[in-house]
């Protein structure tokens, strides 16, 4: 019963599963395709799970998110070793279009819960992606305790960010010991995903916060257009791409003598919940939205440009002798060049977590950025940002993360964090 | 208290069947007898394709025809569910694995999922070798029965001194006896909930008293001790929730128990803390749900402590993790004693309750598995 696919155990559950037949029928060509063809659908079809880095950070951002944070409440390393390798197990199958476990959803003995949730039947991989990191927290408690023997392997570059000004943290929303991004091009292909590593998880691992992402607010891809954020602003037009091969090199990821070994070859990952006050920015004028974010909304083009894609002219004057693009643009304040050439690979969400009772939508971006060192690319931007942003009155940090992605997983016998417990 | 019985002898719902005889691990099961038996349904006819069939595990394939949704149950007599299927949707097919020995039963399909349903006879001939043909799940059985029989007999007692105060006026003396009292009846809860009408009228919340059905038992009595702080109007409803826990004692100690409700019975309970307890749901007037909790986790210990021998046989590696995470909940659960009572669940920080839903997470996982264990037969 090895990895059987969720469209083969579809066929098998035979009448039972009538009620759902209906619906998978059409997406389970994809998935045949998927399989078969040498390329599979980018939308429905599957992302390779193994290779020198791990998916779903230069993967074509998806659609839809849903990213997790867990403590780890157990105090037995092996216990925590063995979870990684169940999860690194489902992963790999579920990203394939598979159930999480070898037995599946609908095939096991009937006293048994499935070791699948279930709710993934019927529909293709979805271009999932499951990507890992660690928090520093994992390395030394907060009582700085060195919890599993891992505190002499901390990079030094995953030091717990300092407080930004303005910060607003939760901080039952914010850390955690483990998060895990699973993106893809179906909500419920995400959430499956994370819903059955939290159920395997039970007892090892506890969530700590998750949340929900859809509208990816950034492009990792030349091919992708530029999607637009709930401020209604087309964002990540100067992302870095991965076909920018050089760029990765040199800004994304973690290369041999940055840190200790287990790390190469992997990324930094900074999470930040950033609340929205969407109604108090929609009163405020075009020109004043314009002159916050330092490019035109239509087009997103540079101001005083007209193509999105044009190079900013920082020195450009208007007809008052003020700067075109003001010295507290959010686009200024985030460019390279303000930045001593710092670049970060966003794949953020936009997200409603409906409405906070008084009526305003619960809204914003969960950000999500990539970076070789967060020391020269988040910690530096977000400084400048935090001080001069003239955006900062319309957004307020309310959660953060930061997590050492290691590289990617690189066959069947190997696992999630194998070099570092090593 | 749950809404409906979930404590069944040989119960899935879904679409196993097919599925176990594609993947070739059938044997797990016993072969249906006489294969599946069809049931059509819609919004006014329940057509059971065969009313008797024979002994051992029966297999109905219950199809919703109608409108509404539904639900299929089998009732024995006193309408005691022996085995049900929920929510069955217009156009889905359901199939339900029940364990019937031999008497007659009725079946019924409750469109809307209302009322006492369609109902039909239903009859069962000749026998069957039972799960606890084995020795020691027999011995399990047993062991527990003597168990319930000990809590029953304390249920009875304190709900009478219970109920005594509550009608002498006494609101002091009702309000220290009220989470007593409810100890005996949450360390045997699966047992009582295998009679339908009889948990909601004994344990009932507010918002869960079907329509036409006063709200009464534990919850009301606790609701005039702490929000009226009287018990003046609570006389009748003392006197009936007597009645109602002298029958389900009766009832509960004239059950005979399979072993597969030991075994589901110990997650039930478990699934009880961490659906209602964990929240403050549960005893929301009187806060005292950390009694309920703590004696939830008790009648869990001792529903795997019956099985232990049959676990520790087949399957030591489980028992071991049980024991490890048994003693987590205690331990963690420990921190919030008072004195010989608990402390009130407004008492608990946020993060107290995290940790606490942490534990019972980490110990209903593998008591989820405990059921296959039970169900495998000897090789």
């Amino acid at each position: 019963m090895a990895k059987i696919s969720r469209r083969r155990a579809l066929t098998l559950a035979g009448v039972g599963a009538a009620g759902i037949a209906g619906t998978g029928a059409a997406a389970l060509r994809f998935t045949a395709d998927a399989n078969a063809g040498a390329n599979p659908d980018p939308v429905t079809g599957a992302v390779a799970f193994t290779g020198a880095h791990q998916a779903g950070i230069v993967t074509p951002a998806q659609d839809r998110l849903h990213f997790v944070a867990f403590d780890v409440i157990t105090k037995d390393r092996d216990r925590l070793i063995r979870l990684l390798k169940e999860w690194t197990a489902a992963a790999a199958r579920m990203t394939a279009g598979q159930d999480a476990g070898e037995i599946g959803a609908v095939a096991g003995i009937p006293e048994a819960p499935p070791d699948d949730t279930g709710e993934a039947i019927g529909l293709p991989p979805c271009a999932l992606t499951i990507t890992v990191g660690f928090g520093p927290t994992l390395f030394r408690g907060a009582d700085g305790r060195d919890r599993f023997g891992l505190a002499a392997r901390r990079p030094a570059a995953l030091e717990p960010l300092p407080r930004f000004t303005g910060d607003t943290l939760d901080e039952a929303l914010s850390g955690g010991d483990i998060g895990i991004q699973a993106c893809a091009n179906d909500p419920q292909v995400a959430v499956h995903a994370i819903r059955n590593l939290a159920r395997i998880g039970m007892g090892t691992v506890s969530v700590r916060w998750s949340q929900l992402g859809f509208g990816r607010t950034s492009s990792t891809s030349t091919a992708q257009a530029t999607p637009r954020n709930l401020f209604g602003f087309k964002d990540g037009t100067r992302n870095l791409k991965a076909e920018q091969e050089e760029l990765l090199r040199e800004h994304l990821w973690v290369q041999p003598g940055d840190g200790p070994d287990w790390m190469a070859g992997g990324s930094y990952l900074v999470t930040r919940k950033i609340r929205m006050l969407v109604e108090t920015w929609d009163r405020s004028p075009l020109a004043e939205q314009e002159t916050i974010i330092g490019r035109h909304k239509g087009s997103g083009a540079p101001l005083g440009l007209s193509d999105e894609f044009e190079e900013p002219d920082f020195t450009a004057v208007g007809a008052d002798g003020e700067p075109l693009i003001p010295t507290t643009a959010h686009a200024r304040l985030a460019h390279p060049d303000a930045n001593k050439g710092a670049r970060i690979l966003r794949r953020g969400y936009n997200f409603v977590d409906g409405s906070d009772g008084l009526g305003r939508l619960n809204a914003g971006l969960f950000f999500i950025g990539y970076q070789r060192d967060p020391r020269t690319g988040f910690i530096p931007v977000q400084r400048s940002l935090a001080a001069q942003d003239e955006m900062n009155e319309y957004v307020r940090h309310v959660s953060s993360g930061l997590f050492a992605c290691p590289p990617g997983v690189t066959g069947p016998d190997d696992h999630w964090g194998s070099a570092l417990f090593a | 208290m749950r809404r409906s019985p979930r404590l069944l002898a040989l119960v899935t719902a879904g679409s196993l069947g097919a599925s176990l005889a594609a993947c070739g691990s059938g044997e797990d099961t016993p072969a249906p007898a006489g294969g599946p038996i069809a049931v059509q349904a819609t919004d006014t006819s329940c057509e059971v394709a065969r009313t008797s069939t024979e002994a051992g595990t029966s297999v109905f394939a219950i199809t919703n025809k109608g409108q509404k949704v539904t639900e299929f149950y089998v009732y024995a007599p006193g309408d005691r569910v022996m085995a049900e299927v929920e929510n069955v949707a217009p156009g889905l097919s359901r199939n339900l694995h029940v364990e019937l020995p031999a008497g007659t039963y009725e079946t019924a399909c409750k469109p809307g999922m209302i009322g006492k349903g369609i109902r039909g006879q239903f009859t069962v001939a000749g026998s069957a070798a039972p799960l606890t043909d084995d020795a020691a799940l027999l011995a399990a059985t047993e062991s527990y029965s003597r168990y319930v029989k000990s809590q029953t007999g304390a249920l009875l007692e304190r709900t009478t001194e219970f109920v005594a105060a509550v009608k002498a006026g006494d609101v002091a003396k009702a309000k220290e006896l009220f989470p007593i009292a409810r100890t005996y009846w949450e360390r045997i809860e699966p047992v009582a909930e295998i009679f339908g009408d009889l948990d909601p009228r004994i344990d009932g919340r507010e918002e869960v008293t079907e329509e036409g059905l006063k709200f009464g038992g534990f919850h009301r009595i606790e609701k005039d001790l702490w929000i009226d702080g009287s018990a003046a109007k609570s006389g009748p409803i003392a006197d009936q929730l007597l009645t109602d826990v002298k029958e389900i004692v009766q009832k509960a100690n004239a059950e005979k128990l399979s072993p597969l409700q030991l075994a589901n019975g110990a997650k039930a309970l478990l699934d009880e803390v961490a659906a209602g307890k964990i929240t403050g749901e549960e005893d929301r007037y009187s806060h005292t749900d950390l009694w309920d909790f703590n004696a939830n986790v008790e009648g869990s210990k001792a529903a795997i402590a019956a099985l232990r021998p049959v676990l520790q046989e087949r399957d030591p590696a489980l028992v071991k993790t049980l024991d490890t995470e048994f003693a987590n909940v205690d331990a963690t659960l420990g921190k919030h004693r008072a004195g010989d009572a608990w402390k009130l669940h407004t008492e608990l920080s946020k993060a107290d309750l995290k940790e606490l839903s942490d534990a019972i997470n980490a110990l209903a996982e593998p008591i989820s598995q405990v059921a296959a264990v039970v169900a495998k037969k000897k090789a």
